[in-house]
């Protein structure tokens, strides 16, 4: 198995002062560049000691939102594909729908995938609900403008003999000619987010590989199913390297320090569901039995526990958050028994993405976290 | 709901009343508490009502995509069965269709009616003429649309809440960007060569009753007229007084 750490390099400083409207409804004015300048440094600084610890890099972005500072996923890595030499680098992701220029988006891969001399890894994402409004991008008709650009920016990523023309639904360019290519052949690697058995098929049919964020202990057995049967049914190999997922990672020298990182951590996960409720369901964005539940009876987000109760995301302890296996936390015999159980539960982990800053945790914390887990626990992780 | 096959389309269309024809054109949402609309209507005209493509559940073409989709399907319907000086009514959403059948085709169309309509653009760059009803809380949708009526979304059944989720999928397919308008609409509304009248609710908080004003400015041989008490469905807040306003015939 290999890790990730990911952070979503979050403004915290303002999340006390902004309430429960977190995303779309913030203004920047709660921001202070100087503190924002600082916090951006202490984040790619705690990417960049991944390089030492032998742990691969995922960013993300998001918009409008304090959550997470990141708003464009290709400029702090452009700034790791140079200061690092050895960790690979994932963009986790690039919400293609809501990029009304796809072939920028080779370009910036291309570029990426050069400078860190091939070490990129290339996400599509759909992103989140509530960023169809900053990108004004149509959630009516978000799936198949993403897959157009999913079409497009590998065609332009693998074309050679440049240029051709793309007069397709949703994005028109006379002269595709993307300079420069990129280090790896074909492409770097692909990876895709999931939240449902449905939409690993997607991925698995196609023999990408997949991201399941926080889907916790319950549900990611049968979305990894869903990959597994989409890549038999298109005759693809689905090697345990093809599966990732998304969790808090807390580790220290007790149990009860890892636990402690693992709580400051989770405001992440707490804070997610701090937006304003209009902003959820976008017309056209789910299915519509889905959005019809949701008209009169919009409920909080809830994760669902192994013995069948469930829990408020926003309120969430660490020690239920452990339990529906969305936080690995404790000392590093006990962070490897949580994901070597949920290795065995899922049938096969191959990459675990961990979220080893979020929240509140400190840059003393999370170094601390990054060189234990670095330490004591992926040498055994290399052997699952 | 009868099924009749235009354009390579298969459209609901629902025909009630006897009298002069009418084409009535729904609005973005809550078709059923049109209901009693429709039937008034249907007390002095032969009611063509057709469900527009998506609206209705059923996926459109991949090549429709817009507006000007609809004002030629609807253009096509008229021909189809062949109907002449026909009354044209649009709500909201509808009405925009009729604005845009309207300055393509006048030929079959004795007058326009039009509530609230959607789909031209007046304002500035950093103005909504249709406020964003997306991005507003349940209750400012409410005190958006309503003047007086109370619409209690957990008293719908499954089918009337699916719909509202069709509704609002379909808006944004037809009308998410540009914000619900044709940014060449204003400048062909010129070309409408029949009597227009434009019906508002005085309390409409999507499209303001001053920007009805405005449009009225662009429009030749056009009554503006306003209705107390109604927010952007006067015809479902005060059915009475949008009937009899409909009932002057448009142009004296």
């Amino acid at each position: 198995m290999k890790a990730w750490h990911f952070s979503e390099m979050a403004y915290h400083p303002a999340w006390e002062e902004l309430g429960d409207s977190l995303r779309n409804l913030v203004p920047s004015s709660v921001y202070d560049p100087k503190v924002g300048a600082d916090l951006y440094h202490r984040y790619l600084d705690e990417w960049a000691l991944c390089d030492e610890l032998g742990i691969n890099i995922m960013v993300n972005e998001h918009h409008t939102t304090a959550t997470c500072a990141t708003s464009v996923c290709t400029i702090p890595m452009a700034i790791l594909a140079r200061e690092t030499r050895k960790v690979r680098l994932l963009c986790l992701g690039m919400p293609i729908a809501n990029r009304m220029d796809a072939v920028r988006v080779a370009e910036e891969y291309a570029m990426l995938d050069v400078i860190s001399r091939g070490r990129l890894e290339m996400g599509f994402v759909k992103g989140a609900p509530f960023e169809v409004w900053p990108a004004n991008s149509n959630p009516a008709t978000l799936m198949e403008r993403f897959w157009e650009a999913h079409d497009l920016i590998l065609k332009a990523l693998t074309t050679h003999d440049g240029p051709f023309n793309w007069e397709g639904e949703h994005f028109h360019y006379r002269q595709v000619n993307v300079w420069p290519r990129p280090y790896q052949s074909p492409h770097p690697p692909v990876w895709m987010t999931v939240m449902s058995p449905g939409s690993a098929a997607e991925a698995g049919s196609r023999g990408y590989s997949i991201a399941s964020l926080n889907t916790g202990y319950l549900r990611t057995q049968e979305i990894f199913e869903g990959y597994r049967k989409a890549a038999a049914d298109a005759g693809r190999e689905a090697p345990k390297e093809r599966f990732g997922y998304l969790a808090i990672v807390g580790v220290g020298d007790t149990n009860e320090e890892g636990k402690r990182r693992a709580d400051q951590i989770l405001d992440y996960s707490r804070t997610t569901p701090r937006a304003a409720s209009q902003f959820w369901f976008p017309p056209g964005y789910t299915s519509n039995e889905i959005t019809a539940q949701m008209l009169y009876n919009r409920g909080p987000n809830m994760i669902p526990l192994r013995n069948g109760g469930e829990f408020k995301m926003q309120f969430g302890t660490v020690d239920e958050f452990i339990d529906a296996g969305v936080a690995f936390a404790g000392n590093p015999d006990t962070v490897f028994e949580q994901i070597k159980e949920f290795h065995q539960h899922v049938g096969g982990l191959g990459q675990l993405l961990m979220m080893g800053q979020g929240g509140h945790i400190s840059h003393h914390d999370t170094v601390s976290n990054l060189q234990l887990f670095s330490k004591e626990v992926l040498p055994r992780l290399a052997d699952l | 709901m009868k099924r009749i096959s235009v354009a390579g389309i298969e459209l609901g269309i629902d025909i009630r009343g006897n009298g002069p024809p009418m084409l009535y054109l729904h609005p973005e949402h809550y078709a059923h508490l049109h209901e009693p609309f429709i039937n008034k209507l249907a007390e002095h005209w032969r009611v063509f009502v057709p469900r527009h493509p998506g609206f209705d559940g059923r996926q459109p073409p991949s090549q429709f995509r817009n507006v000007g989709d609809l004002s030629y399907l609807y253009l096509d319907l008229l021909d189809q069965i062949d109907l002449v000086e026909v009354t044209l009514l649009g709500a909201s959403f509808g009405g925009w269709i009729g604005l845009e059948m309207a300055v393509r085709n006048t030929t079959r169309l004795k007058s326009l009616e039009l509530i609230a309509p959607l789909g031209v653009k007046l304002g500035g760059r950093e103005k909504f003429d249709f406020a964003d009803l997306s991005a507003l809380p349940d209750d400012e949708v409410a005190s958006a649309l309503f003047s007086e009526t109370f619409v209690d979304l957990g008293k719908f059944n499954e089918t009337q809440l699916l719909g509202i989720a069709q509704d609002r999928q379909f808006l944004a397919y037809y009308a998410w960007k540009p914000h619900l308008h044709n940014p060449s609409l204003a400048y062909w509304l010129h070309r409408i060569n029949v009597p227009i009248r434009l019906i508002w609710g005085e309390n409409d908080g999507y499209v303001k009753s001053d920007y009805g004003e405005c449009l009225a400015e662009r429009m030749r041989d056009v009554e503006f007229c306003t209705i107390p008490g109604a927010g952007h469905y006067p015809q479902i807040e005060k059915l009475d007084e949008t009937i009899s306003t409909l009932l002057v015939a448009a142009g004296g």
